[in-house]
Formats: structure tokens, C-alpha cells, sequence
């Protein structure tokens, strides 16, 4: 059964106190859940974490979920950022509300919308969940910047990523449409691609909002 | 809709849709009262197919063309490279790229346009066409059917129509924007030009300007004029106007470039500091340009056709209608100068322009003769420089003060035409302000150089 979000949130304080502060336990009263919340209860009773002396510890189950919740938390703060361009406080705090929805393979589906991020916005790492390690072992890029191809490799567009109507307007007169061939022919001193049977040359600042898959 | 349009009701509406600024306007002012209402139901549709109507658009576009080309083209089973493919990968790769432009560079405008142009055929039209026969014959007639000096004067005098305007538009002129604007249009009809434009986007882009810019550069050489109409291919205001600043200031047209680099190649190294002093500017100017006015940054994108062997009729239809075009603007240009030269010379306004220009003269280095040339300069930038080569020929100017003034005069405010279609492309203000700046640069440049050239002792 799905864990309560409170609860949630007091594995992955747990996990950030283990994992990456180096502690033995998480103090809850350096925490915003105190010690008495019945979400302490919930996870003592699934045998996820025990509670000796007023501190938390993990068991060994405890801290696969914990790792799981933390990747959950840093992909809904990227998802916020890079796709819906939500920012700042706003940013976290409905990245909070929105982490407990991804369950049941939505998560994976959401790391590889967004290609398997490494790091949060703010610069942590998240756990890498099995779609990235399969992703990484396959050597599948993805959805990359057209920049990031090399010359002579050929991909098919996944779409123009741009707030500039007039370039995006450039780009689709130029027959850069979602489903269309492309092939990178040259990167360097400018990026010359291929689309049907025309050649364009671009600079890199409209390479790098054209978004192709392999 | 009530109004009279060109285009078909639906080719307006799919524009007005796309809220095309020009139909806009007219649309608005065709239909009048009735513009509300039709503003009102684009918006709604607009709005409803917010998410993706300019993708839509293109795929439908899309679907249309494959329909049409359907069963009447069949593509070859594996893509065949050909010589001219080749061709096109070494002229975009640095690497042989670099190489083949300084070919192109040194067939096209040194042997052919240089050499052959400004050298064998100016000899063959100026010297044994114009000044042993038809001015010699000219000046006998007029002087026995005209018996007025002044009048003679204005005909076949020192600055006369014929002697002087009509021998240099159609005897130096002539051949060497013909010459440059055949290499020219043979250029653009091979498909080079893009290529170029590729190849130099990165380094134009510290000037502030795209590698579209390379084409009215290029043209620059041959016709700063037609050039400065040309920068309105490119995409910003503020690329436009680097690239006018750069044409008025930098870079030479055929005309001046012939008579300059026949005058400064008797003395070494002066055509090379001449040389160097230009790149010098271009870079300075483009990279303070690109850092101070204001705008977005340039944006590069362009079509590589297919490279072609051009054909002989369209080169020479080309530089037909740029050679009539150019003969329209140029040649009454040349006759109102030389009137107004012979009005200077008459009415006593040379000597004292020529007076007051003296502390400037001085003041880089040059004898106050040099002042009439800078007159001249502001009527055609090569009728100046023509001014220096008779100076030269007189023994008045050794090597330091011909490359002082050759630097200054190229820098100078370019030629009447320039200087009108400016005002026309950019308007009175940024025309005059550019016209000023270049002004000041090149006398501030002449000054510098002076200096700088006899404190060092190069070409003393």
C-alpha cells in the first residue's frame, strides 16, 4: 500500500541525513515532524524504519524506499523547472505536492521525458532509478540538442524547443517539422543539416533548440 | 469581407491568421469599421488552435507538396555524391574551405577583375581609346563650333563632361565594375555564396553581424552603393546598420580599388600598410559596433542549393541588368560632377575650399594640393582618388603621404549615391550620424597614421 505523504516526506529527510550528511539517524526535532505524528507509527509498523532513543534509523527496506522517494522529490522539482517553468519557492513547494503522484512507473515515464536527469535544480544528484541504468547500458541518447550530434549521424525530430515565434516559424519553413529525417553533416564552423533533399546551414544558437532522437 | 484584395479570400484569411503584419495593415484599412469584427473571429480561432496551429500549418503544407510530387518523382535508391557535392563539402570545411576562397579571391578579383579589368581593358578604353582618340577629336570640334572658353571648358576642359566625366565613367568605370560584376554573378549562380557565408558566420558574428552579411561585404568591393541595398537581406535593424557603417567605412569599391592600388603598388609596402590599416578599422569598428548598439543578437540560417555550373546566358543577363542599373545611377552622377567641379573652378570655390581645408591638410601630413582630392572624394570616392594619381604623376607626394592620403580618402564619406541610398535605407538621422562618424574616423585615422609612420620611419 501507497506510504502517507508525511511519511514520505520523514524517509526522504531520513535519507538526506544518511545518504548525504554523512548521520547515523535523523533527530526529529531538528524536523518539521515532530516525534508524536502518527506518520512515525505508519513506518515503524511496515518494519521501514525503527525509533530507538528519539531518533530515526533506517532498515535495510526502509532505505531502498528512501532512495526511491528522494528520486521521485528531484525529478518532480526538474519536471517543475525544465517543462513547466516554475521556479524559486513556487518551484519546490509544488514539486512537494506533486512528488506523491509519481508512482507506479509514472516516475520512470517522467525521468525519460526528461532524459534521465543526473541532478535537481539545485544541484543535487538523483538516484538513478532503472530506466536510466537500462537508458546508459543500451547507449540510447534520447532526445538530445541537434549540438550534440555528431557529424553524419542521422535522427529523427522530436521537436523545436524555442520561445522565439520568428525562429520557430525559420525552423518549420525549413521543413524542421516533429517526425521529419535529419542528417547532421557538418558541426563545425556552423551546423549544416539535411531534410528531405535540401541542406541548410544554422548557427548554434538554433541547433540547440532543435530536439532530435536517434 | 468587402474590400478589394490581390490575393484570394483564403490566402487572406490563413495570413491574417497568422497575423501577417503587412495584410494586418491592409486589412484593417480596406475593410474599416468592419476590421473589429473580423479582428474578433481570428482571435477566437487563433485562440482555439493556440497549441499547435503554426505546426499544423506546415504539415498540411507538407502534405500538399508530397501529394503533388507524388508519382512524378521517384528518389534513386541510394544517394549518388557527385563531383559538385564534393566540391561543396571542401568549400564548407575550414580546412580547404580557407584555401578555396583564396583562390576564388585571387582568380576572380586579382587576375580577373584586377588584371584583366582594371589593367588590360582600361589601358585598351581609356589610354588608346579616349585620350589618343576621342578626346584629341572631341576638344578639336568643340573648339571650333563653340567659341566661348568657359563654355569649352565645361565640355572638354580639366574637369569638362566629356574629357573628364564621360572618359571616366565609360573609359576606367566601366571595364572594372563590368569585370567585377561577371565574377560576381558567376559566383552567386555557382551557389558559393552561401558556402561563404557559412564559413565565416563565427568570426562575423564578433562584428555583430550573421555570415548572410558576407554578400553585400563581397559586393562592397564591386559597388559600395549597390551593396548598402543589398543589406536589406539581412534579418535586423541593427545588422543592417553595422553592415552600412562597415561598407561607408571600410571597404573599397572596384573603382577605388583599381586606381588606388595602381597608385600606391610603385611604392612597396605602401599597399600593404594601406591594406592593413583597413582590417585594422573593419575589426575595430565591427567589434565596438557589435558591443555597443543596442539590439538582439544576430541569428544565422540559410539554404545550401545544390552547387551548379552556371550558365553563360544568366551570368551575362545578371551583369546586364546590374551594369544598366549601375549606368542609370552612375554616369548622370558623373555629369553633375563634373559641372560642379567646373562651377568650383570657375567661381573661384575651389581655392577656397581649398584654403580652408589647408590646416587640415596640414595637420596629417599632406601639401594643400591633396585638399582637391578630398573634394573630389566627397563626389565619387575614386574621382579622388583619381585626384591623388595626378598629384603623384606632378611628383607633389612622396610614399608616406600618398598611403596617409589613400587611407584617409578610402575611410572618407563614400560617394554622393552612397551616401543617398543610406539615407534612403536607413533614413536622414542614422545616415547623417554614420556620414559624421566616418568623417571624423578617417581624418582622426590620417592623423594617426601620419604619426605613427614618421615616428617609425616605414616608407620613409
Amino acid at each position: 500500500m501507497k506510504l502517507s505523504d508525511k511519511a514520505e516526506e520523514i524517509l526522504e529527510a531520513l535519507w538526506i541525513a544518511v545518504e548525504e550528511k554523512k548521520l547515523a539517524a535523523l533527530d526529529p526535532q531538528d524536523f518539521t515532524i515532530p516525534l508524536e505524528d502518527p506518520a512515525y507509527v505508519e513506518l515503524t509498523g511496515r518494519a521501514l524504519v525503527e525509533i530507538r532513543q528519539g531518533l530515526v534509523y533506517f532498515r535495510p527496506e526502509g532505505k531502498v524506499e528512501g532512495r526511491t522517494t528522494i528520486r521521485r522529490h528531484r525529478l518532480a522539482e526538474r519536471l517543475m523547472m525544465d517543462v513547466l517553468n516554475i521556479r524559486g519557492e513556487a518551484g519546490d513547494y509544488k514539486a512537494c505536492e506533486f512528488e506523491h503522484l509519481l508512482h507506479e512507473g509514472v516516475d520512470t515515464k517522467v525521468c525519460t521525458m526528461l532524459n534521465h536527469p543526473t541532478t535537481c535544480p539545485h544541484g543535487k544528484p538523483i538516484p538513478p532509478g532503472d530506466c536510466c541504468d537500462q537508458a546508459r547500458a543500451e547507449g540510447d541518447l534520447g532526445v538530445v540538442p541537434l549540438t550534440e550530434f555528431k557529424s553524419g549521424q542521422e535522427g529523427e525530430i522530436a521537436y523545436i524547443l524555442t520561445e522565439d515565434n520568428k525562429k520557430m516559424q525559420k525552423l518549420m519553413a525549413m521543413g524542421v517539422l516533429p517526425g521529419n529525417r535529419i542528417v547532421l553533416l557538418q558541426a563545425f564552423p556552423s551546423y549544416i543539416f539535411r531534410v528531405g533533399y535540401s541542406e541548410f546551414a544554422i548557427d548554434s544558437n538554433l541547433a540547440k533548440e532543435i530536439f532530435v532522437r536517434k | 469581407m468587402t474590400g478589394e484584395y490581390i490575393l484570394s479570400r483564403r490566402a487572406l484569411a490563413m495570413l491574417l491568421l497568422q497575423q501577417d503584419e503587412e495584410i494586418v495593415s491592409i486589412v484593417r484599412h480596406q475593410e474599416g469599421d468592419g476590421y473589429a469584427a473580423l479582428a474578433e473571429v481570428a482571435r477566437d480561432i487563433s485562440f482555439k488552435r493556440r497549441g499547435s496551429f503554426h505546426l499544423n500549418l506546415s504539415l498540411e503544407r507538407n502534405e500538399i507538396a508530397k501529394e503533388l510530387v507524388l508519382g512524378v518523382f521517384t528518389a534513386p535508391e541510394k544517394r549518388v555524391v557527385t563531383w559538385a557535392e564534393r566540391l561543396s563539402n571542401w568549400s564548407v570545411r575550414p580546412l580547404t574551405g580557407i584555401p578555396m576562397l583564396l583562390i576564388v579571391l585571387y582568380f576572380g578579383l586579382y587576375k580577373f577583375v584586377g588584371e584583366f579589368g582594371a589593367g588590360t581593358v582600361v589601358d585598351l578604353l581609356e589610354k588608346q581609346f579616349f585620350v589618343e582618340i576621342v578626346n584629341p577629336w572631341v576638344t578639336g570640334l568643340v573648339k571650333n563650333l563653340i567659341p566661348w572658353e568657359i563654355l569649352q571648358e565645361l565640355i572638354v576642359g580639366e574637369y569638362g563632361i566629356i574629357t573628364l566625366g564621360i572618359r571616366y565613367a565609360v573609359g576606367i568605370i566601366l571595364p572594372i565594375v563590368a569585370t567585377f560584376f561577371i565574377f560576381f554573378s558567376f559566383l552567386e549562380d555557382t551557389g558559393y555564396f552561401p558556402r561563404l557565408a557559412l564559413l565565416v558566420d563565427r568570426v562575423f558574428k564578433y562584428f555583430g553581424m550573421s555570415g548572410r552579411a558576407v554578400i553585400p561585404m563581397v559586393l562592397g568591393f564591386g559597388c559600395d552603393t549597390m551593396a548598402t541595398m543589398v543589406t536589406r537581406t539581412l534579418e535586423t535593424v541593427r545588422e543592417r546598420v553595422i553592415a552600412t557603417v562597415l561598407l561607408a567605412l571600410a571597404i573599397p569599391c572596384s573603382a577605388q580599388l583599381g586606381v588606388i592600388i595602381a597608385l600606391l603598388s610603385k611604392s612597396p609596402g605602401a599597399l600593404a600598410v594601406w591594406g592593413v590599416c583597413l582590417l585594422l578599422i573593419f575589426m575595430v569598428v565591427g567589434l565596438l559596433a557589435a558591443r555597443l548598439l543596442p539590439g538582439e543578437a544576430p541569428m544565422f540560417y540559410m539554404e545550401l542549393p545544390p552547387m551548379r555550373l552556371p550558365q553563360f546566358t544568366n551570368v551575362l543577363t545578371k551583369t546586364y541588368t546590374r551594369m544598366q542599373w549601375y549606368f542609370m545611377e552612375i554616369m548622370p552622377l558623373f555629369v553633375v560632377a563634373s559641372i560642379l567641379l567646373w562651377l568650383g573652378k570657375v567661381t573661384g570655390f575651389f581655392e577656397k575650399a581649398v584654403v580652408a581645408m589647408t590646416p587640415v591638410m596640414n595637420s596629417i601630413g599632406l601639401p594643400k594640393e591633396a585638399a582637391v582630392a578630398f573634394i573630389f572624394g566627397f563626389f565619387r570616392r575614386d574621382y579622388g582618388a583619381a585626384g591623388l594619381y595626378d598629384l603623384q604623376t606632378k611628383g607633389l607626394m612622396d610614399a608616406r603621404q600618398l598611403t596617409v592620403a589613400a587611407v584617409t580618402l578610402t575611410l572618407f564619406i563614400p560617394c554622393v549615391a552612397q551616401f543617398l541610398v543610406m539615407k534612403k535605407e536607413r533614413g536622414w538621422k542614422v545616415a547623417g550620424g554614420i556620414g559624421l562618424f566616418v568623417s571624423l574616423l578617417a581624418f582622426g585615422s590620417g592623423y594617426v597614421l601620419n604619426n605613427f609612420l614618421l615616428m617609425t620611419g616605414i616608407l620613409a
